[in-house]
């Protein structure tokens, strides 16, 4: 799950993380008035979307009075801001964060993730704060610098001491560096999270060290322990038909093509989008309808897919182990009954008393088409949405 | 042969009077799995199906000479039931639950080390070496005794890939599921490892997905250290950036783990690597003949 840049800073500032000051705002109105409440300016306007690259999208914008800042937030409020992050067609932004503008000295890059290859949590950062990250990782390995973290000892002093030394942090601000990134580390584990990226981190005309970005996700797993990071949540910032799914215990994330799938098991689910690319369509969605394919949960299912206006056509691969085709088919055709679907919907059955499901899919009456395996599946739902195939 | 598990296992179910636990314990029964006890907290002296449930997995390796475990602990208590499992020094313990905390899985990582488990998953299938032992939830009949190791990050599409063998008479030695989370027990070289030094394995078929770069080590291992044809195939293809495909660990992040990227290495380390899905189990043949 994502947060907010301003909630994932009101979330830091608990564990004694230093940020701006600033106010939250749904109106430019409102805007003026928090610029008013920080005092003097300078002042800077964040879109808050759940994406990164908003400077460049026109999302940031640092002005000196309170009457610009007012106009800023209302250039932004309402706008398609499209980022590297967001897709072709934005996102639009809601609210925007107003803060008390900075003296930057330096800029730095901190975060914290947890490391596969260790299975460690792991503090990562480097000097070249501000940047697109990933590009200095690919670049100029060398200059980013990593510490993995002992999950009974915790983040070590001589750890913390050491990363501040690297990125070249003044003797005064060494100390500060060690707390903030101790306190950095202290606020991951206790709101499971599985990423915090600060970026950057600066060092103020002051000698202070602060967070002038924060990005928090959080670990799906775990948020049954976290209530507060629960309540965060915003609907606005995902797909209807995303929450419907989890609503209904499926896994669903939709993309641009036409076709929709419908698959039981998370690699089969991206096998079959796969194979829907190479037999020449384009999948409409990942969806991964897990193990019990009970009626409720296929017609729940279908209902999401056709949720989006783009679906020409569904697929439907299931392979059935635990869970047996002809119930999975009865299934699939009790939903198509209840949803009364228009469009093609082709089939494909694998496992135990798959025999059985094909004949009840065949004796039902619909326009339901049987495919033997996947390539077949895939062939024909591509040909039944019109596509040319290869 | 086989490896890790063969008819000689004896196996624990945690959380036997769960309704999974009890469905696939059933199920593993019915082919043949040695079920020798279960442990559910506060249960002990009760029987199920025939065999004792224990109230501490110590008690039940004591009592049961169990050498292998499976978890089927909802996702809260699954961290500590691997953790009781390893500490009763049960050699091999499967966790099929899925959904446990990722920071849960760092803690139970570093409690491992050093000690003498071995943890499949979690968040897997399970395994099985056809027709002697079967532990976790995949179907039994789709599989068949025979020379091909297989190993995958993934459940349905694992049994999408022996079903293609099976059908074109090509049997199994034994087919294991990592798991699909980011922090997990065995990794796709450790069972490479082992296909390896196990002498009824002729070829392996691995699968694996976007996330990570187990299969780009896995890659590097094959080409250093195995003699035995190896093909894979790498879902994910089609998968867009910074989406959680389902699995915690099927997420392409920094722009990382991505399935080009994957079958490039694979590739370059002399790894045949199925385009389709489809074509799985004939990648493998085209270039082993069993």
């Amino acid at each position: 799950m994502n947060i907010h840049e301003y909630q994932a800073k009101q979330v830091l500032r608990g564990f004694g993380i230093k940020v701006p000051r600033g106010e939250i705002c749904f109106h430019a109105a409102a805007a003026r008035e928090a610029a008013k409440n920080l005092g003097d300016g300078p002042y800077v306007v964040k879109a808050q979307i759940h994406a990164g690259g908003r400077g460049k999208g026109g999302g940031v914008k640092v002005v000196k009075t309170v009457d610009e800042v007012k106009k800023a937030a209302e250039k932004m409020l309402g706008m398609q801001l499209i980022t590297h992050q967001t897709g072709p067609e934005g996102k639009i932004v809601r609210r925007v964060y107003v803060e008390e503008g900075c003296n930057i000295a330096r800029e730095l890059y901190v975060s914290l993730l947890i490391d596969r290859a260790t299975s460690k949590v792991t503090l990562m950062a480097s000097a070249e704060g501000g940047m697109d990250i990933e590009e200095v990782a690919a670049k100029t390995p060398e200059k980013i610098f990593k510490e993995a973290i002992d999950p009974t000892v915790g983040m070590t002093g001589f750890q913390a001491r050491r990363m501040a030394f690297r990125l070249g942090l003044e003797k005064k601000q060494v100390g500060q560096a060690v707390q903030f990134f101790q306190n950095l580390y202290a606020a991951f584990l206790a709101k499971d999270c599985s990423l915090v990226e600060i970026n950057p981190l600066v060092v103020t005309g002051e000698g202070d060290i602060m967070a002038l970005d924060a990005k928090l996700n959080f670990d799906d797993n775990s948020l049954y322990r976290q209530p507060d990071i629960r309540a965060l949540r915003d609907y606005d910032e995902e797909d209807v038909n995303e929450i419907d799914a989890s609503e209904h215990d499926l896994s669903y994330i939709s993309l641009d093509g036409n076709i929709g799938c419908m698959v039981n098991g998370a690699g089969l689910a991206m096998a079959t989008m796969d194979i829907i690319q190479l037999c020449g369509g384009s999948p409409a969605n990942f969806l991964d309808a897990g193990g019990g394919a009970t009626r409720e949960k296929v017609t729940a299912a279908f209902k999401i897919i056709l949720g989006d206006p783009q679906v020409k056509g569904i697929l439907v691969n299931i392979f059935g182990g635990i869970m047996k085709c002809d119930i999975i088919a009865q299934g699939i055709i009790d939903a198509v009954n209840e949803v009364q679907l228009t469009i093609p919907l082709v089939v494909r059955l694998e496992g135990t008393n798959v025999e059985k499901g094909k004949e009840l899919l065949k004796n039902s009456g619909l326009n339901i088409i049987a495919a033997e395996g996947m390539t077949d599946g895939a062939q024909k739902i591509v040909k039944a949405v019109g596509g040319t195939g290869v | 042969m086989s490896i890790l598990v063969n008819k000689e296992t004896k196996v624990i179910t945690q959380g036997i009077t769960g309704s999974h636990g009890l469905f696939h314990t059933v199920a593993a029964m019915e082919y043949g799995t040695e079920v020798v006890g279960g442990v559910t907290p506060g249960k002990a002296g009760t029987m199920v199906e025939g065999v004792p449930v224990f109230n501490t997995v110590a008690d039940a390796v004591h009592e049961t000479g169990a050498n292998a475990s499976v978890i089927y602990v909802p996702p809260p208590f699954a961290a500590d039931a691997i953790m009781e499992a390893v500490d009763a020094e049960i050699p091999l313990v499967i966790c099929i639950t899925e959904g446990i905390p990722v920071l849960d899985m760092v803690k139970v990582k570093h409690y491992m080390r050093g000690k003498k488990t071995r943890l499949i998953g979690p968040n897997c299938p399970g395994i099985i070496t056809p027709g002697e032992c079967k532990i976790g939830i995949m179907p039994g009949y789709i599989h068949t005794p025979g020379p091909v190791g297989v190993v995958s990050r993934s459940g349905t599409l694992t049994y999408e890939a022996v079903w293609q063998l099976t059908t074109r008479e090509v049997g199994q030695t034994t087919c294991i599921g990592l798991g699909g989370d980011p922090v997990n027990g065995t990794n796709f070289i450790d069972v490479l490892a082992l296909f390896e030094k196990d002498p009824a394995t002729e070829a392996v078929l691995m699968i694996g997905e976007i996330g990570g770069t187990a299969e780009d080590e896995a890659a590097r291992f094959i080409r250093d250290n195995m003699t035995k044809p190896v093909a894979a195939f790498i879902a994910g293809q089609t998968a867009p950036p910074g989406k959680r495909m389902g699995h915690a660990g099927a997420i392409i992040s920094g722009g990382k783990g991505t399935a080009a990227e994957k079958i490039a290495t694979l590739e370059e380390c002399g790894v045949k690597v199925a385009k389709s899905p489809a074509d799985m189990a004939e990648t493998l043949l085209s270039i082993y003949k069993p």
